[in-house]
């Protein structure tokens, strides 16, 4: 089973090696990643990719260079792999900086060549011992883990009593052999999108009141973190809601923890938790509570606009908002509600929000 | 006794003195701001010294240095070896306004009212009290005179406040020297830096040295070793005269009949015109020029216009022609490529005209920008005005689109890694306004500077259209010659594995011919190199032709040509699979910048199966 990522990754060269002994234009073909190949899948709930193939072929420039850092790269991660290391993608990154003219210009493309290659293989860069270097978000609640530390040995770490104000970090692996869910003490997950509103509700003491597990997004949500909420959500069954500013690309932080991000729709099914609400700010929260705003910006209106074509914001629900969102010309932070003073937002908005999804109070 | 209102209003009338004329007229003189009176002080000298160079037949090495000497307080020094001026004219050149030599001829020059130089000194002198110095030498064994002067501004005369005669290491040449108010500054398209650049290029046979504030030296070479032609001067066309000229040219005329007035004065008018002309204007031959009466004026001028004369002699003209424009505009602008167009002559209300024009695409100019338009006026750059000029709507008027740059609408300057610079020669360029910085509108003109452009842009998108092939074929060879090779490599050594042989995959990728000329050029020669390759899995025969510039002698090509025309050079060629053979040759007779490109053709062989040569189609053998 150690082989397989080997294994997979021989693979690719094989089909290349192939090609190019039966005197054919060397090729590789994978899934092709944009909105217009993700379909909705009935059993996990969550959108993958669907059928349509793209094909990088050394009959053009860009195809050849593709393919000749792909061999690149899999030879760097067999030899990884052989050596017992790992590396960061950035380190990978500056790798290539040996690789002559096949070199990568910025760390886009190498990042983005290994989820290719987790495409192409059905491999978790994992496997290939690669890890981002950004950690992963904080949490605060009563929930309780078992983590394996650095010096080897288990650490129990209960995250409303063993944590400081900034609460429980993340760790890039939140796989089973690296962190256990011993138990919760709550009844749903809040995630959310900025540090401010983490720290209100830190403040306000939402968690004891309401008996929540705060998850801080830090933004657009890195793999990790979703993959904890999705843990936390499937193993302790804790309901999930995600609580962001009222933007087109808020909107799709929520997509990418429910639904699944479009990148990284390979792996949906072990990052996505279909379960997962949105719980504001809507457009409907801008009228409903009269809520400070900006104008949108160009780019705002043409983001929305691309949702309205995105199939995982083809229900009732989102095509209304970002319908409204788009008559309004307006977009509201979360932090708006501090128009009402700072209670307000833990003890009006959440509370009111919470139950209309039929939940909390 | 009060004076009458009359007597006040004349004293107030007399004391608008020249001072006070040219506070006034600030602006239409080139003084309105402090940065536009450095680029004018700097442009006032150097045309003079271009002119005069020119007049003697001189090459011009011309040294413009400008020092800051406290906040807005600059001196200006401009150096010339032109032949110098007499020392009785030194004070009434640049202390006297509108004294020069060039007010009442007819002719192509950069000056005309004669404001300009004695407007500098004006100008120091007005802001900073300070004297202009003025040295000059008119030979190597005379003496060098110098001149410390002012303009006395009541009575328009030079003031001299001191004069000697001192030694200076230089054969001929004038100096001059001013501190004037003003404002440097740097990197704008009106700033004394771009002046002198556009100057540099229509005049490549001047060499200027430009020293700035900071001690920067900027040097534009010299790229031509011609003088341009000195304008030929003729006598006004009938055609394009006006009431007052006509009336004051009979009274000045030293002639005693109206018939010898017409013939001596005007050009283009014979004896037989003279006569229809009297005849139309129902005048008298006989009538004493100086008697002409205003309406009998306005008949001749009638006459002028129904009776048929000749368009003006044309060679008092003096274009750069396309080649010199082509080594200016290389020579400053770092660009792929440069096409250049002079019209013939032509004439508008009688005077005569020739535009040039060329286009400056790619290489080092800015791809995201509009583009930069440069006009000029008689080998002088014009700075500013740019949206009321004739040149401007011409560029702006034509759909750039299809000539293969980005344009909003087909209209208006286009975007793009694009220079366009027109000149308009001619014994009377129709100015918009007395500042001379934008040329009127006039239908023949603007036609002419569109025709002119348009060639040019035909030329360009070509060179475009080529590029991009060019680009094509470039990526190709990269995959087979870098690539492919690699993949292959790094694929056996991950798998363990043998080398395969790629030629195969090579052959399918481009199933071509590759032909990849190249040229550089040393020491009077351009190297051309051709490298000829079949990458297709069968035999192939064809005719390669190469083009060149029919001025070029041929040497030591290899292999031998076949045949050879005007302009064409055939080779015979047969290459098997992965056969190639290497080309090369050197064309004489040429100087940097005259051949393009290398440019290829080929025949006797299916188009789809060559990279990097067009397919003749003319008539060779």
């Amino acid at each position: 089973m150690s082989n397989k990522p080997v294994e997979s990754l021989e693979d690719v060269a094989r089909s290349v090696y192939k090609d190019l002994v039966e005197a054919k234009i060397p090729k590789v073909n994978l899934s092709t990643r944009t909105k217009s190949n993700i379909v909705f899948d009935d059993d996990s709930r969550v959108w993958k990719y669907g059928d349509q193939l793209s094909t990088r072929s050394a009959k053009t420039s860009d195809g050849a260079y593709m393919l000749l850092r792909t061999i690149y790269t899999i030879e760097f991660i067999k030899e990884m792999l052989a050596t017992n290391k790992s590396s960061t993608l950035r380190e990978m990154y500056y790798i290539s900086e040996g690789w002559d003219f096949a070199k990568f210009h910025e760390q886009q493309e190498s990042d983005r060549l290994v989820e290719d290659l987790e495409v192409i293989t059905r491999q978790l860069r994992e496997d290939f011992k690669l890890r981002p270097e950004e950690n992963g978000a904080s949490i605060i609640g009563n929930l309780t883990v078992e983590e394996e530390v650095r010096r080897g040995g288990k650490r129990r770490i209960n995250c409303k009593d063993d944590v400081g104000d900034a609460g429980y970090t993340i760790p890039t692996n939140v796989e089973k052999d690296k962190l256990r869910l011993v138990d919760a003490d709550g009844d749903f997950i809040i995630a959310l999108e900025t540090g401010g509103m983490f720290d209100r509700l830190v403040e306000n003491g939402f968690d004891e009141s309401s008996r929540a597990i705060l998850v801080h997004l830090k933004g657009q949500p890195a793999r990790s973190t979703r993959r904890m909420i999705k843990r936390i959500n499937s193993e302790l069954g804790l309901p999930v809601v995600v609580f962001t500013d009222g933007d087109p690309w808020s909107f799709r932080i929520y997509a990418s923890v429910a639904y699944g991000a479009i990148k990284t729709a390979h792996i949906s099914e072990y990052l996505a938790t279909p379960d997962a609400r949105f719980l504001g700010i809507t457009p409907s929260d801008i009228v409903n509570y009269n809520l400070p705003t900006d104008k949108l910006t160009d780019q705002d209106v043409k983001a929305l606009n691309t949702e309205l074509t995105d199939p995982r914001f083809g229900n009732e629900f989102w095509k209304g908002e970002i319908k409204l969102q788009l008559e309004l010309g307006k977009k509201s932070e979360q932090q708006a509600l501090a128009k009402y003073g700072l209670d307000y937002v833990t003890e009006t908005y959440l509370p009111e929000k919470l139950s209309s999804l039929g939940m909390g109070g | 006794m009060a004076s009458t209102i009359a007597e006040e209003l004349a004293e107030k009338q007399r004391e608008i003195s020249v001072a006070e004329f040219f506070e006034r007229n600030r602006h239409i003189l080139g003084f309105d701001t402090l940065s536009r009176a450095l680029v004018t002080s700097v442009k006032e000298a150097v045309d003079n010294s271009l002119d005069a160079c020119e007049e003697a037949s001189i090459l011009p090495d011309i040294n413009i240095g400008i020092d800051r000497i406290s906040k807005n307080e600059y001196r200006i020094t401009a150096e010339d070896n032109g032949p110098g001026i007499v020392k009785e004219q030194i004070p009434k050149v640049f202390g006297q306004l509108l004294y020069g030599s060039r007010f009442h001829t007819v002719r192509q020059s950069r000056g005309q009212q004669g404001i300009g130089i004695s407007g500098v000194v004006m100008y120091s002198q007005l802001t900073t009290g300070r004297p202009a110095r003025i040295l000059s030498k008119i030979g190597p064994d005379r003496p060098a005179h110098l001149y410390d002067l002012i303009i006395d501004t009541k009575k328009n005369r030079p003031e001299i406040l001191r004069e000697e005669i001192v030694s200076w290491d230089k054969g001929t040449g004038t100096r001059l020297e001013v501190v004037a108010m003003g404002k440097y500054v740097r990197e704008k398209r009106q700033s004394v830096l771009e002046y002198l650049r556009s100057t540099a290029m229509i005049n490549p046979h001047a060499q200027i040295e430009f020293r700035e504030p900071d001690g920067t030296v900027i040097t534009f070479k010299r790229a031509s070793d011609r003088v341009p032609q000195l304008p030929i001067e003729i006598k006004p066309h009938p055609e394009g005269c006006e009431l007052g000229t006509v009336m004051k040219m009979a009274k000045d005329t030293e002639s005693y009949r109206l018939s010898s007035f017409l013939v001596g004065e005007f050009s283009r008018i014979g004896n037989r015109t003279a006569r229809e002309i009297c005849s139309k204007a129902l005048l008298d031959e006989d009538l004493r020029p100086q008697d002409l009466s205003r309406g009998q004026a306005k008949r001749l001028l009638q006459a002028f216009g129904s009776v048929k004369i000749m368009a003006p002699p044309m060679d008092c003209l003096s274009p750069m022609g396309e080649v010199l424009i082509k080594r200016g505009v290389k020579k400053e602008i770092a660009a792929d490529m440069v096409a250049t167009s002079t019209r013939p002559p032509s004439v508008y209300s009688g005077n005569p005209f020739q535009v040039e024009a060329g286009v400056a695409y790619g290489g080092e100019l800015p791809k995201e920008q509009t583009a930069k338009l440069i006009r000029f006026a008689n080998r002088v750059p014009l700075l500013y005005q740019q949206g009321d000029c004739v040149i401007t709507k011409a560029v702006e008027s034509i759909d750039w689109r299809r000539y293969g740059l980005e344009q909003r609408g087909g209209e208006g300057l286009p975007v793009g890694p694009v220079v366009f610079l027109a000149h308009v020669a001619s014994t009377n360029v129709p100015y918009t306004s007395e500042s001379k910085e934008a040329i009127a509108d006039v239908p023949e003109i603007r036609n002419e500077v569109e025709l002119a452009l348009r060639e040019c842009g035909r030329r360009m998108q070509a060179h475009i259209k080529k590029s991009e092939r060019l680009q094509k074929l470039k990526e190709k060879e990269e995959i087979i010659r870098k690539i492919l090779p690699l993949i292959a490599e790094k694929t056996s050594k991950v798998l363990d594995k043998p080398i395969p042989d790629i030629s195969p995959i090579i052959a399918k990728i481009m199933d071509s011919v590759l032909i990849d000329g190249k040229s550089d050029y040393a020491d009077g020669f351009y190297r051309v190199k051709i490298g000829v390759t079949n990458y297709t899995l069968h035999s192939k025969t064809f005719g390669l032709y190469l083009r060149f510039p029919s001025t070029a002698l041929i040497e030591d090509a290899s292999p031998q040509l076949d045949e050879s025309k005007a302009g064409l050079i055939a080779w015979k060629l047969r290459l098997g699979p992965n056969d190639s053979i290497a080309i090369s040759l050197r064309m004489g007779n040429l100087e940097l910048g005259d051949y393009d490109m290398v440019e290829c053709y080929v025949d006797k062989i299916d188009p789809e199966k060559v990279m990097g040569a067009e397919i003749w189609n003319g008539e060779f053998t």
